[in-house]
């Protein structure tokens, strides 16, 4: 734990700006965390049939991950437990290798996330978009929606009856009252009903073990070679990245809402070690939260406080209450989950789809297509980012203009080139010139451009190269001027007034 | 040029504030920033929705409806803090300053006056401010945490202004208290008026030494000095001197001990400030 000295940890522990991040709401907080806890049970257990594991480990996982990351973090106020997304992405390492190895990988995901802590990795969201964070989260939405499908296969028309009661429940209940969480109000007149009339429908005993003491130590039981590195790395590698960016979009989006800070490094750090701790303590690997974190936030969380509460809460509930859980009906759950997934959509983006750039929709959409495809976050998130960039390209590709002017008398032209020159115009730059004119010589005044990369430097050699093989003499005019740009870094320390020479022409 | 840092909340210290700003500008010969922070405690929440249901865009809206509520919050605030500031303006040029500059910041009071404070000569807060003004002997929340993070001399004013005719240092013998002595010195702020230093603890033929050094440096500085070593507790012996000197303001040392022991020992200077009567000027 090398990316995380001793030292540094009591340096960040005992600043004020640390130690008011738990003291600054705690009665919201607490009461925050309580809601956040209900509402984490029908997820936790929700995300553990997805991965195809027992309740028991996604709740586990929940329990370490919410409380490892509310003290490590870098979002007070974020909840981060078990999540669909990176349950969706260990479904065939758990049907084809089985759980230990899944712990294995969480283990390994967690050694990722810390590394990119120390590595810094977090500045690399300013150029993830808002279409493609967009994107990311109606496809998670439509993920968690998706999952839920499979419980309607073969149900009677109880499991409809009940979900409608509960979706009635959920969003009809706070116009009467804003003090009970309503989600937890449908899961026990649902529960009490299922087992009051003994109806047949499923319940959440029937999916497998739930926990039934505090979680333990416990090694992941892989032999310590190479075939296990190979089989669980590239599951590691995704759930790493889905985990981060997950966790820096929600952090993202806690930003926005509560108009405070955070810090993208130190959030991989508390994602990696609460993955370890997870792994360790014989649950999946987790990230960030949307949806529960904007519960927790709507409910008054805002302080680290409210997640630690959240985590412990959660797991004395499932402990002592663990009969009780077992009798949840399973339309309860789903109810939830609808309710977590159509908070998560973003609706507006479909009413923006007609204002917004045409460009903007392509890659909200490419990213939820992909996404929906592979089940896939990272893979659409890097779609999405890879098509915002050559939008981007296209888009200052069209800032060049090349204006001329003919000295008859001396037979000579004067192209005069303003704007961007770079791979993406560096095409429409060459076509600019008119090769077919016979003259004695041309005057090219590059002063007003920018040549961005060799691609650039290239086109304009092949224009001063055509004119010569026309015979024609070539004059360039601002080269040095124009050829700032194509350092990679625009000398702007040792060089205070090198930015302003060059927005200036 | 270098001004005073008079930082205001317009709680009932206020006054205490703006006259003790003019009394040391008299002495500094320097101006007056008075700097309103408006903290708007992004950290504490006010709702009590505990539904746990999210609707259609539920982050989109739930922001909406914070900005509304926060807007029309900070609107009250920032007249509110308009009106303190006005006011004194009107206090410091009642009191004779005629360099004035008023300033409103937004976030948090400490790391605003972190970011103020390299441009200051001194710095007077009030002992108290809005959020513990009722609850008496109580220091108010940020006083700790400007102290600790203060590179300039802090002035914690009492809530009434007496004109100084005596100090009185706490030599302790610690690095805070040099830079003090050296401050006072070096700066106009004190000089004329009659000072007596004192040492508590435990005394032996060392510390007298050492006191007598402190008192004969102030002497050659133009001070005119009474010495005293009197075994005890610092609260106890500096209370008692303050009370048969007369003295009007206390010359201390800040913190000398990491947060952690102070956490579990308690501080000396907290207890100092929160008990005796008279303002404190204090060096870190």
């Amino acid at each position: 734990m090398s990316a995380f000295p001793l030292s540094a940890f009591f340096v960040f522990v005992f600043s004020p700006s640390y130690l008011s991040s738990w003291s600054g709401n705690v009665r919201n907080d607490l009461l925050a965390g309580l809601v956040v806890a209900l509402a984490l049970i029908p997820e936790a257990i929700a995300f553990s049939i997805i991965a195809g594991v027992d309740p028991k480990v996604g709740l586990y996982a929940s329990f370490c991950i919410a409380v490892i990351t509310s003290i490590f973090g870098g979002r007070p106020g974020m909840i981060s437990a078990a999540t669909g997304a990176m349950a969706l992405l260990m479904v065939t390492l758990v049907k084809d290798h089985g759980l230990q190895y899944l712990l294995a990988a969480t283990l390994l995901t967690g050694v990722f996330q810390l590394i990119a802590g120390a590595l810094k990795i977090g500045d690399i969201m300013r150029f993830v978009s808002k279409s493609v964070m967009t994107g990311f989260v109606n496809a998670l939405a439509i993920l968690i929606f998706m999952a839920q499908l499979p419980e309607f296969k073969g149900a009677g028309w109880m499991m409809y009856a009940m979900l409608a009661g509960s979706l009635a429940i959920i969003y009809l209940l706070p116009r009467l009252t804003k003090a009970v969480p309503s989600p937890l109000v449908a899961i026990i007149v649902m529960t009490a009903l299922a087992v009051g009339l003994n109806l047949d429908v499923r319940r959440v005993g029937d999916l497998g073990a739930l926990p039934d003491s505090l979680p333990y130590f416990l090694w992941p039981q892989v032999p310590l070679n190479f075939d296990t590195l190979s089989i669980i790395l590239p599951y590691s590698a995704g759930l790493a990245m889905v985990g981060l960016l997950e966790s820096w979009m929600t952090a993202q989006i806690v930003d926005d809402m509560t108009d405070t800070p955070s810090d993208k490094n130190r959030e991989s750090t508390g994602q990696g070690l609460g993955n370890i701790v997870a792994g360790l303590f014989g649950g999946m690997a987790g990230c960030a939260m949307i949806g529960q974190s904007v519960i927790n936030v709507k409910s008054g969380g805002r302080c680290r406080l409210s997640t630690l509460t959240a985590g412990v809460v959660l797991l004395l509930l499932i402990v002592a209450g663990n009969h009780w859980v077992k009798q949840i009906p399973m339309p309860a759950l789903v109810a939830v989950m609808i309710m977590v997934s159509i908070g998560t959509f973003s609706w507006a983006s479909f009413r923006n789809m007609k204002l917004h750039p045409k460009s903007s929709s392509i890659v909200m959409l490419s990213t939820v297509i992909v996404v929906v495809a592979t089940h896939n976050l990272a893979i659409g998130v890097g779609v999405g980012a890879l098509l915002s960039g050559i939008f981007f390209a296209r888009k200052v590709a069209q800032v060049l203009r090349v204006t001329s002017g003919l000295d008859a008398a001396a037979e000579c032209r004067t192209y005069t080139v303003t704007g961007q020159v770079f791979y993406a115009s560096a095409e429409a730059f060459v076509k600019e010139f008119n090769f077919k004119e016979v003259l004695a010589k041309v005057r090219v005044d590059i002063t007003h451009a920018h040549l961005w990369d060799l691609t650039a430097v290239s086109a304009l050699d092949k224009v001063v190269l055509k004119f010569r093989r026309e015979g024609t003499e070539v004059e360039l005019i601002g080269m040095n001027e124009a050829s700032a740009t194509l350092v990679d870094k625009l000398g702007i320390h040792d060089k205070p007034d090198a930015l302003e020479r060059l927005l200036a022409h | 040029m270098s001004h005073i840092l008079s930082c205001t909340d317009g709680s009932a210290y206020a006054p205490g504030i703006y006259q003790h700003s003019a009394w040391a500008a008299r002495q500094l010969g320097t101006g007056v920033k008075v700097v309103h922070v408006l903290d708007a405690h992004r950290e504490r929440s006010h709702g009590t929705d505990l539904t746990g249901t999210i609707g259609f865009d539920a982050s989109a809206e739930l922001t909406e409806e914070l900005v509304k509520f926060e807007e029309s919050q900070a609107r009250i605030a920032r007249l509110k803090g308009k009106a303190i500031l006005d006011d004194a303006r009107t206090q410091l040029s009642a009191a004779g300053v005629t360099d004035i500059e008023v300033l409103q910041l937004h976030g948090s009071f400490v790391e605003t006056l972190m970011a103020l404070e390299p441009a200051a000569e001194l710095i007077v807060i009030g002992k108290r401010g809005n959020q513990a003004a009722a609850a008496k002997g109580h220091l108010g929340g940020q006083f700790e945490r400007v102290l600790r993070t203060s590179v300039r001399p802090v002035l914690a004013t009492s809530r009434i202004f007496n004109p100084v005719t005596k100090f009185l240092v706490a030599y302790d013998g610690g690095p805070s208290i040099t830079k003090a002595l050296d401050y006072l010195i070096a700066s106009p702020l004190l000089k004329g008026v009659p000072c007596h230093i004192l040492r508590a603890g435990k005394i032996d033929d060392t510390a007298k030494w050492y006191l007598e050094e402190a008192a004969q440096k102030l002497r050659t500085a133009g001070y005119e000095v009474t010495s005293e070593a009197t075994p005890g507790s610092a609260e106890d012996v500096i209370s008692a001197a303050i009370a048969s000197q007369q003295a009007s303001l206390l010359v201390m040392g800040a913190y000398g001990h990491s947060p952690i022991r102070q956490f579990i020992l308690g501080s000396t200077t907290t207890t100092m400030v929160r008990t005796v009567r008279v303002p404190v000027l204090m060096f870190r």
